[in-house]
Formats: structure tokens, C-alpha cells, sequence
């Protein structure tokens, strides 16, 4: 199984390939855009500001070739933590901006609902599935994964929920549609869980 | 709810995974790759990976080791080690680094935690602190690997790293460091007394589950340990299950 990571320049990439590795699959990482046209599947990872990751996108001609091959020929694509934020409509972070829009909703800044909450949201903390989708196959409801972040994604969809996590009044941890897939948390640093989820995402 | 965390240290001499006692008698005790493997397996919660010597001995960071380390590492990773400018945040982060570990340079330009903080986010800076009781019976902060003594209460400077932006506390006991006779809980009181807003970790003289226990119940958000990993059959698995037993939010493992 070919897996492409999309190198737009917002994350360290070494450990979510080496991770695809552990799980069976043949990762590697791309800064050309051409490379989506031979993968089967597609990472979208990403640390930083939502302006910042557009741009990046943007001016190193991602978003058209990542729509095609999503849209067009199905390929199944994973957005993790800023990328699957990037997936929405709109955020805010760094400014207004526009998104890929692959899954409709808009990303927002969390809002504590007491004083213990602090932002950015940092630490293991819980999923509680919402609905069933093969991407959460053989992971224990109510397990941890590792998050940091200080925004969410908000679908216009509540279908789109795969799970949500106990923080500022519940947030959209995980999302889907069709082959589009986006999680919050990080599953490359979720050891053993987070494998789980990286061979099920292969095998989706 | 977020969890506690149980956090084993790796010291990092040269090339090879060293343990002392006090800061001294620096024993090597293996290599830090083959150990981040064995972490992987057994479920740590974070690792935090220390060039003991680079800062003392004015060298950079070792930023293509940190990236084989990195690579290897599913777990959050925290560097620290030789940190003097903004550059070497960067690079670290860019070879993998989650967050980075800033003790003695802070002492000498505190202004960078600050500048760290908003060009990476706090989440990122973990403003190290080394603490020992002075004549005066204070807890006075040290830099350069615990020789050099500051002039400055830990609580204070905890106070005044949370103030400049830092995201966490890493708290160590020189005393105690090695000894595994317990954490320093005076220590411990005093800084997460003193630090509300920002997670502490204690480090330094943990020897059994129990003193982890009792850090946690004196408000530490989460427990750094090396001896007792290294030298003990204990585990960072018989940990956190023993602290969930005792009611403390833990995350759970799972054999996979």
C-alpha cells in the first residue's frame, strides 16, 4: 500500500512516516504535487496557523491535484490535527481564510467552559464515538489519544461526526465523508491506538 | 478529561543513555534509541530526551540525532539540552521535537522563553528548573547541569517562567535526582503553590509507585522518572495502573 504525505512545509514529518512503516504500508513524503497521481492513499498532516497551512497548500500547488484525485478518482485521504482542520470550509486562525472545503463546516477557537480548561488543549485525553465508521475498528470507546490544538472543527453536518472528546463542552475530535477522513488528535504519537487507527485508515 | 502523565527521562552523554545520582557519578547504562523502542512498547505517556553536557560544554544541539531519535519516537517527545537561541528551538522542532526543554539559558536571557512562546506557542516550552536547598534552607535554582548556582528561589523563577510564556514546568530535585528515596514534596508545594495556570512535572528521587502518587497529590500534573525505570522492574504499565487504582486519571493501556 502506497502512501503519500503531503510535505507543505507545516510539520515534522519523520514519525508519521516512520509510524505507516511500522503499520505495513510504503510511506513516503512529497513536496510535488504530481506524486498524489501514484499513491492509494493520502496524508494530510500539519502543525501551525490555518492561514499558514492554506497558503502553503496554495502557493505550492496542492489544491487542485489533492481534489482531483479525492473528489474524482476517490482516493482515500486522512487529515491529521491542522490538516484535518484545513478540510473545512473556513477558519479562523491567522485571520479569516478559505479552506479546501471537502467537509463542510468552519474551524473555530475552543471555548472553556470552566476555569480547569485551558487552551491550547494538551495531553491524552478521550474519544466517545458517536457513530461507527472502520477507521475506529478494534479501538475501545472511551480510550485516549494525544492532542494539541487550540481550534476545532465545527461541521455544518452532524453526520460528518465520527467521535468527539470532553473538552470545552465536547469538540469534534474525528470527522468523515465518503473517502475523506480527519482527526484531531495525533495518531503517529497514540502508540498503540493510534497504529490501529493508521492500519485501519490503510485498509479503508 | 486529560490525564496525569507518567514520563520517563533518557539523559544523553556523548552517544550513549546515561543515569547519575545528584547530577554526578554519571553512569552510561545503554543507548537512547534502542530505549525509546522499549518506551514505544510500553505505552509512555510522553518521553523527554536531555543532553546532559551540551550547554556546559558551549556545543549546539545534536539536531541529527534528535531526528533518528524523533523518527522512532510514537509518543510525545520533549527535547532539551544546549539551547541558547531561537534558531535551536526551531531546529529542534523541525527535527521532530513536540516541545523543548529550556533551563540553563533562561537564566541568562529569559527574554527567549518569551520569543520561543510566540513564534511556536506555549505549548512547545518547557522551562526546566534544577533546585537545591541553600544555607538559608531555600530552594535555590542551578544551571548547568545543577553546577552553577543562580541566586534565585525556584518558586520565584517557576513564577516568573509561567509569567514569560512557558507551557510546563519540569521540576527537578538535584538531591534527591538518582536516589529513588521519594520525591522532594516540600519542593514540589512550593512551585505548584506558587505556578496556577501551568502544568508542573516533578522530577528527581522517584523510587516507587507510591511516591508518584504523592507528588500527583501535591497538585504535580505529571511525574519524570529515570532510576527506577532503568534500574527497577518497574514500569511505567504497574504505574499508572496503580495510580488508577488510586482514583488519579490515568490513560489507559491496551495490549494490542
Amino acid at each position: 500500500m502506497s502512501v503519500c504525505i503531503i510535505d507543505y512545509g507545516m510539520s515534522n514529518l519523520g514519525s508519521i512516516k516512520r509510524a505507516l512503516e511500522e503499520c505495513g504500508a510504503e510511506a513516503f513524503v512529497s513536496g510535488d504535487p504530481h506524486d498524489l497521481t501514484r499513491c492509494e492513499r493520502i496524508i494530510l498532516p500539519g502543525v501551525g496557523s490555518f492561514a499558514d497551512g492554506m497558503k502553503n497548500l496554495i502557493e505550492r500547488g496542492w489544491v487542485e491535484p489533492l481534489k482531483q484525485e479525492v473528489l474524482k478518482n476517490k482516493i482515500p485521504l486522512l487529515g491529521i490535527c491542522l490538516g484535518m482542520q484545513l478540510l473545512a470550509r473556513r477558519g479562523y486562525e491567522g485571520g479569516e481564510t478559505q479552506g479546501l472545503d471537502l467537509i463542510p463546516g468552519e474551524v473555530r477557537l475552543l471555548q472553556p467552559t470552566s476555569k480547569n480548561e485551558r487552551i491550547p488543549h494538551i495531553g491524552w485525553n478521550e474519544i466517545y464515538r458517536i457513530k461507527d465508521n472502520p477507521l475506529f475498528n478494534h479501538i475501545p470507546d472511551h480510550d485516549d489519544f494525544y492532542f494539541v490544538h487550540s481550534y476545532h472543527f465545527v461541521p455544518d453536518d452532524k453526520e460528518n461526526i465520527i467521535t468527539q472528546t470532553p473538552y470545552c463542552g465536547e469538540f469534534v475530535s474525528s470527522i468523515h465523508l465518503n473517502n475523506i477522513l480527519g482527526v484531531q488528535f495525533h495518531p503517529e504519537k497514540s502508540i498503540p491506538l493510534g497504529f490501529q487507527l493508521l492500519k485501519n485508515f490503510l485498509g479503508y | 478529561m486529560l490525564k496525569v502523565r507518567v514520563i520517563p527521562t533518557l539523559l544523553w552523554k556523548d552517544v550513549g543513555l546515561v543515569k547519575g545520582v545528584s547530577f554526578d557519578s554519571w553512569r552510561r547504562i545503554g543507548s537512547i534509541l534502542p530505549a525509546i523502542k522499549v518506551y514505544n512498547t510500553r505505552q509512555v505517556d510522553e518521553l523527554i530526551i536531555v543532553d546532559i553536557i551540551a550547554f556546559r560544554e558551549k556545543r549546539d544541539p545534536d539536531f541529527e540525532s534528535v531526528a533518528d531519535f524523533s523518527s522512532e519516537c510514537f509518543v510525545p517527545l520533549t527535547v532539551g539540552g544546549g539551547i541558547r537561541t531561537i534558531e535551536d528551538v526551531k531546529n529542534l522542532l523541525r527535527a521532530g521535537a513536540d516541545k523543548v526543554s529550556i533551563n540553563s539559558i533562561s537564566y541568562e536571557d529569559p527574554e527567549l522563553i518569551t520569543r520561543v512562546a510566540r513564534a511556536f506557542g506555549s505549548q512547545c516550552v518547557v522551562a526546566s528548573i534544577d533546585a537545591k536547598k541553600n544555607k538559608n534552607n531555600e530552594y535555590e535554582c542551578y544551571s548547568h547541569s545543577g553546577t552553577k548556582q543562580t541566586g534565585i528561589q525556584a518558586y520565584l523563577w517557576a513564577k516568573e517562567m509561567e509569567k514569560r510564556g512557558a507551557g510546563e514546568i519540569l521540576l527537578t530535585s538535584i538531591e534527591r535526582d538518582g536516589t529513588m528515596k521519594g520525591y522532594d514534596l516540600d519542593l514540589i508545594r512550593s512551585v505548584t503553590d506558587a505556578v496556577k495556570n501551568i502544568p508542573v512535572i516533578t522530577s528527581g528521587g522517584a523510587g516507587n509507585y507510591q511516591h508518584m502518587y504523592q507528588a500527583l497529590k501535591n497538585k504535580a500534573s505529571a511525574v519524570a522518572a529515570a532510576s527506577i525505570f532503568h534500574f527497577t522492574q518497574q514500569t511505567p504499565l504497574e504505574a499508572k495502573s496503580f495510580l488508577s487504582g488510586k482514583g488519579i486519571p490515568v490513560r489507559k493501556t491496551r495490549i494490542i
